[in-house]
């Protein structure tokens, strides 16, 4: 069964605080739901799927007692900051299978005011790998330093190429007046900030911010009679990698076994796409990803997003909001990733908006590039 | 148990029933990985049955101890417990001789002299009495 035009995206919203210290977690949820409903046009009543991640091991029911919801349908799946991408995608299977009607999709977070030092702390899983890595300092930002640092000695991919990503999305974020970071900067400043886990520099990382989302889910039919133009799932694919018992190869990511698939799925290819929402935690990120997607040849990421390929105007503009690395990143980034390709695929993105948008690619990444990760990866079209 | 993980200079490995042979391994200063007798592959980390057939028919292969840095990162910046004195320092997946990948440290040079490719020997540290923790440095020879 494909699910191909069954779902639409009816509702988005984003949160505009990037910090939100008086908040409350599910406060900022509450309001992001209000902020996604009142876009479809729906209200509060019409909600029977509930989906969130980030939340405490049963917090999803918390959630629902929070909105005073009595769902027909729940998932929390949590696989990282791609799990909203992914909650997407089950949004559209459950509703094409007829578990639900209107599914809501919430993220909200205070990782900025409660100092939650999610890229450099540690913290174990408590899962069978951790015993073998946590004795050893891993951090986010070193952990996909790995991965960079492999990326460079294999296809001398260069600290200047993997700047010009977060210089393309500051570019963008300075168009974005909610974005956190709008002043633009160069390629030299990006390599003048502080090394934070080598080859890694601060501007190569993302921010860490308060915020949330959310994303209202409804069949195509239902869609076509709301207040905004439906934005049609074409299809939908997840991955995820690990060490593979030891022998993984640390410059792929799971995007390599999902983009594929959801491009075959839509009956699409790279070159058809006017925009693509790529997880941006750091510039390596990025790089790799495109690569993974094959959107190019492995290896040529850093050669790819240099000349203004990856920004407004280019041939694929990507993070078109200004990303994780300028806009917002409040621990967890998947569902922005969402929300942003729906706007452009509305025309609401104002001086950011890409001309004549139609078809969007958005994948999410989550966990981290140099132990395992998720990769969720859609197909959005109008 | 309590206090001695408190005296820890890194967070110790919460051993369980599957990987208490390797650690108990390390505790001699030996490492070992697994070698599946079944379809002949070799995997790390430990584990109670071959990850690429199920098998449960495997054995522990002494490591030479030798191998190359696949790749790492000099970490300048980590808040955690038993890290924040120790910036910077050196987290590495290092290549063994036995094909296998493993996440470790490099110690015993300057974080600045590593680079991939480098050849490099085990060495353990002992994080309590019961626990070592297998780490790299250059190659002496």
């Amino acid at each position: 069964m494909s699910i191909s035009r069954k779902a639409a995206l009816a509702g988005v919203y984003e949160h505009p605080l990037r910090w939100a210290p008086h908040k409350t977690q599910y406060q900022i949820m509450a309001e992001s739901a209000r902020g996604a409903l009142d876009d479809a046009g729906l209200s509060i009543k019409d909600v029977n799927g509930l989906f969130t991640s980030g939340v405490g091991g049963m917090g999803i029911i918390a959630l629902a007692e929070h909105l005073n919801l009595n769902p027909d349908f729940l998932d929390s799946n949590s696989i990282g900051g791609s799990s909203f991408v992914s909650h997407t995608a089950h949004a559209a299977a459950a509703i094409a299978a007829g578990y639900c009607d209107v599914a809501l999709i919430l993220y909200g977070s205070k990782w900025s005011s409660d100092r939650f030092a999610v890229g450099t702390g540690g913290g174990g899983s408590g899962d069978p790998p951790e015993q073998f890595e946590g004795c050893y300092g891993p951090t986010t930002v070193g952990d996909y330093a790995l991965a960079a640092q492999r990326h460079m000695y294999e296809f001398g991919t260069t600290g200047e190429q993997l700047a010009e990503i977060a210089v393309t999305t500051r570019k963008h974020a300075s168009l974005n007046p909610h974005a956190k970071f709008r002043d633009l900067i160069s390629v030299d400043d990006v390599l003048a900030s502080r090394e934070v886990s080598s080859p890694l520099h601060l501007l190569d990382c993302c921010m860490i911010s308060d915020g949330g989302g959310a994303l209202v889910v409804t069949s195509a039919e239902r869609a076509r009679d709301l207040k905004k133009k439906p934005v049609y799932l074409l299809s939908a694919a997840e991955a995820c990698t690990h060490t593979s018992a030891g022998m993984r190869d640390i410059t792929d990511a799971a995007a390599k076994q999902s983009g594929p698939k959801a491009m075959a799925r839509a009956g699409v290819s790279h070159s058809d796409f006017d925009m693509a929402m790529i997880y941006d935690s750091f510039t390596i990120t990025v790089c790799i990803t495109l690569e993974s997607l094959g959107f190019c040849q492995k290896g040529e990421g850093g050669a790819y997003v240099q000349n203004g390929r990856i920004g407004l105007g280019g041939e694929l503009p990507i993070n078109t909001d200004g990303g994780g690395l300028s806009s917002n990143h409040p621990g967890m980034r998947g569902i922005f990733l969402v929300i942003e390709a729906v706007k452009q695929l509305r025309g609401e993105c104002g001086e950011r908006q890409v001309k004549d948008c139609a078809l969007a690619f958005c994948h999410g990444t989550g966990g981290t590039l140099g132990l395992r990760h998720s990769g969720a990866s859609l197909v959005l079209g109008v | 148990m309590a206090d001695e993980k408190k005296k820890a200079n890194r967070p110790v490995p919460r051993v369980d029933e599957e990987s208490r042979p390797f650690w108990e391994a390390c505790a001699r200063h030996e490492l070992y990985v697994q070698k599946c007798r079944t379809c002949g592959t070799v995997f790390y980390y430990p584990r109670a049955f071959c990850p690429e057939d199920m098998s449960q028919d495997f054995e522990w292969l002494r490591c030479s101890g030798r191998g190359t840095v696949y790749t790492f990162t000099i970490t300048r910046q980590n808040q955690s417990a038993g890290f924040r004195n120790k910036v910077p320092y050196v987290m590495a997946y290092v290549e063994l001789e036995e094909g296998v990948r493993m996440l470790t440290n490099i110690v015993d040079c300057d974080p600045e002299s590593v680079t991939i490719g480098m050849p490099v020997e085990v060495t353990f540290e002992d994080v309590t009495p019961e626990v070592s923790v297998p780490l790299f440095k250059p190659a002496t020879e």
